[in-house]
């Protein structure tokens, strides 16, 4: 399988990076390439094979259900760009 | 007084609980060198003299109270990996301009909390992802070691390349580092230092910038065995932080070192015979072979089928999870900020201008084989073929080799800026191609220097182990060690 320019722009779009048009030709052949080497894993015979999910057999760990780490707003807040009264500020998305 | 940066971790904990000097010598010795050596390198991003002095004197204290660590005084190095409390944490990204986290590492911690000291962070490739140092936002590495006659560059490897620069230049006296595809052993091998990725679950993921999830492990690049052996010791611990930390006690791998390879059984996989290898490799793995043999190992030719299918699946399952695991950096948390006319029109601004090209290339590869339509195809196959690459090793474990001999990479170190590399990014992955199986199959790996090639530049072997058996491959390493010498740059920075 390889990937046109329209399918480079539409993958960096769901990517949220924006491409310029040499930006998005340049990475056309380069991810062309890179899926013209992956391309090899379809010789490789699957059948009745599970997809890998972790590579060491574990149970899922459990914990108590409680609340043992938090009122650091402060904090979390203390490396944003923008803050506001520990809030992140973003762009108005609502119209 | 000598030089006290030309000793091992082992000989300098010795030395110092001898009070043969203090740790705030020590500490000072090694500031002394990164200010005399860091504007050629490029190993250290950001260094801490004050943090480094006061941690030393703290040291002192317990030196004098007899309450000393297991790595009292000893000054390492972090890479930028690591989050580290109010200090430079970047993953070598410009999109985590000015970070300083609020929190430490797990890994981190148990370092500081067995005394040791922090120098600085070290350099790497942008969010690990490279082989060569080289997309670092804060620029290469220079590799301590030059060819004969040549003052050329070389890189250092990556992604640990900081790391593994740093301790080959005795500007730490160990490292940390991280191992996603071979981010540890390629490095190691590339700079004549020992580095062990440790079996996924070992040492705790939490607090270390995430790159690809169900690869990503930490684990220590050091000058010898013995120093791996030390630093690994208090590196791993089970975390609650960390679900898939494991909880099995962590052995006193120093102790192992020594003893006899009486009756142990070493594979050697044919499929790492790969075209175009250079002879000197498959000469020095030989001589490997020979050594362990000489040791009393018994050497068993072996198969593991799927090896070539390694690396292509690993450019999908990584970048798959990296381009989740980045899904973070939008500009709103932490870090670069650029302004858009609207909240979408930020995020790409801000992900445009704070990734560079290696990182947007896996985060693009990512989305688009994680994309409707494509995920069984690519995704789905690709851990597949990982369950039966994982199966080529226990069908291997279970004959009952106890561990696996290849060469840790397929060259000696190149140059900066290699013209073929740039041009083809599939080239550069090559470089990864005997160690990224064992990332899939979530195995400890261990690179230790074996010789050097006609010009000069260190070359390695790699061991691969059985899960949660890094004992047997610090035993066996060591045996390498010893019959092959250790091999220290020629100073010319």
């Amino acid at each position: 399988m390889s990937v046109d320019i329209s399918t480079v722009k539409r993958v960096a779009r769901l990517a949220r990076i924006a491409v310029s048009e040499d930006d998005a030709a340049r990475m056309t052949g380069e991810l062309n390439t890179i899926l013209g080497f992956v391309e090899q894993l379809n010789e490789v015979n699957v059948d009745g094979v599970e997809p890998m999910t972790s590579v060491t057999p574990m149970a899922m760990k459990k914990r108590q259900d409680v609340v043992d780490d938090g009122n650091k707003a402060a904090d979390i807040v203390a490396n944003s760009p923008v803050t506001e009264e520990n809030f992140f500020v973003v762009p108005k998305v609502v119209e | 007084m000598t030089d006290l940066t030309a000793l091992t971790i082992a000989e300098a904990r010795d030395q110092l609980k001898a009070k043969a000097f203090t740790a705030t010598e020590l500490t000072s010795a090694y500031l002394k060198a990164i200010e005399t050596a860091n504007e050629a390198l490029n190993a250290y991003i950001a260094v801490t003299p004050e943090k480094a002095l006061d941690m030393a004197k703290a040291s002192d204290a317990r030196l004098g109270a007899g309450s000393a660590g297991a790595l009292e005084g000893i000054p390492l190095g972090i890479k930028d990996l690591f989050g580290t409390e109010g200090i430079h944490t970047q993953a070598c990204s410009h999109i985590l301009d000015g970070f300083k986290p609020h929190y430490e590492s797990t890994v981190t911690s148990n370092l500081w909390a067995d005394g040791a000291v922090m120098l600085g962070k070290l350099n790497m490739d942008e969010f690990a992802m490279g082989s060569s140092n080289e997309s670092s936002y804060y620029g290469p590495v220079k590799n301590p070691w030059r060819a004969h006659g040549s003052n050329a560059d070389l890189v250092p490897g990556g992604s640990s390349g900081g790391s593994a620069a740093a301790v080959a230049a005795r500007l730490c006296a160990g490292a940390t580092a991280t191992d996603t595809g071979g981010s540890i052993r390629q490095p190691a091998a590339f700079t004549g230092t020992v580095g062990i990725k440790p079996t996924y679950g070992r040492c705790s993921r939490w607090g270390i910038v995430a790159f690809a999830s169900s690869l990503d492990q930490a684990g220590p690049i050091a000058r010898d065995v013995r120093d791996a052996a030390i630093l690994l010791k208090s590196m791993a611990s089970v975390d609650s932080k960390d679900t898939t930390s494991v909880d099995i006690v962590v052995p006193d791998y120093e102790s192992i070192i020594g003893k006899p390879l009486t009756g142990l059984k070493i594979g050697i996989p044919k499929e790492y015979r790969v075209d175009g290898m250079p002879e000197e490799i498959e000469k020095l793995w030989q001589q490997g072979i020979a050594w362990l043999k000489d040791a009393g190992a018994s050497i068993v030719d072996i198969s593991l089928p799927h090896t070539k299918y390694a690396l292509p699946a690993y450019y999908i399952v990584a970048p798959a999870e990296a381009s989740s695991n980045l899904a973070r950096y939008d500009g709103v948390r932490y870090g670069l900020r650029v302004p858009g006319k609207d909240i979408v029109d930020m995020y790409e601004k801000t992900r445009a201008s704070g990734f560079g090209d290696e990182v947007k290339r896996r985060i693009m590869i990512g989305t688009y084989v994680l994309s409707a339509g494509y995920y069984d195809a690519y995704y789905l196959q690709a851990q597949k073929v990982r369950t039966l690459i994982k199966k080529d090793f226990e069908d291997v474990f279970h004959a009952g080799i106890d561990a696996i001999l290849t060469p840790a990479t397929p060259s000696a170190a190149f140059g900066i800026a290699d013209q073929d590399m740039a041009a083809d990014p599939v080239k550069m992955y090559l470089n990864d191609i005997f160690t990224v199986t064992v990332n899939m199959a979530g195995l400890p790996g261990i690179a230790v220097p074996a010789g050097l090639d006609s010009r000069g530049l260190p070359l390695g072997l790699q061991l691969i182990g059985r899960p949660f058996d890094e004992e047997t491959l610090f035993q066996t390493a060591y045996v390498i060690e010893q019959a092959a010498g250790k091999f220290n740059a020629p100073k010319w920075w």
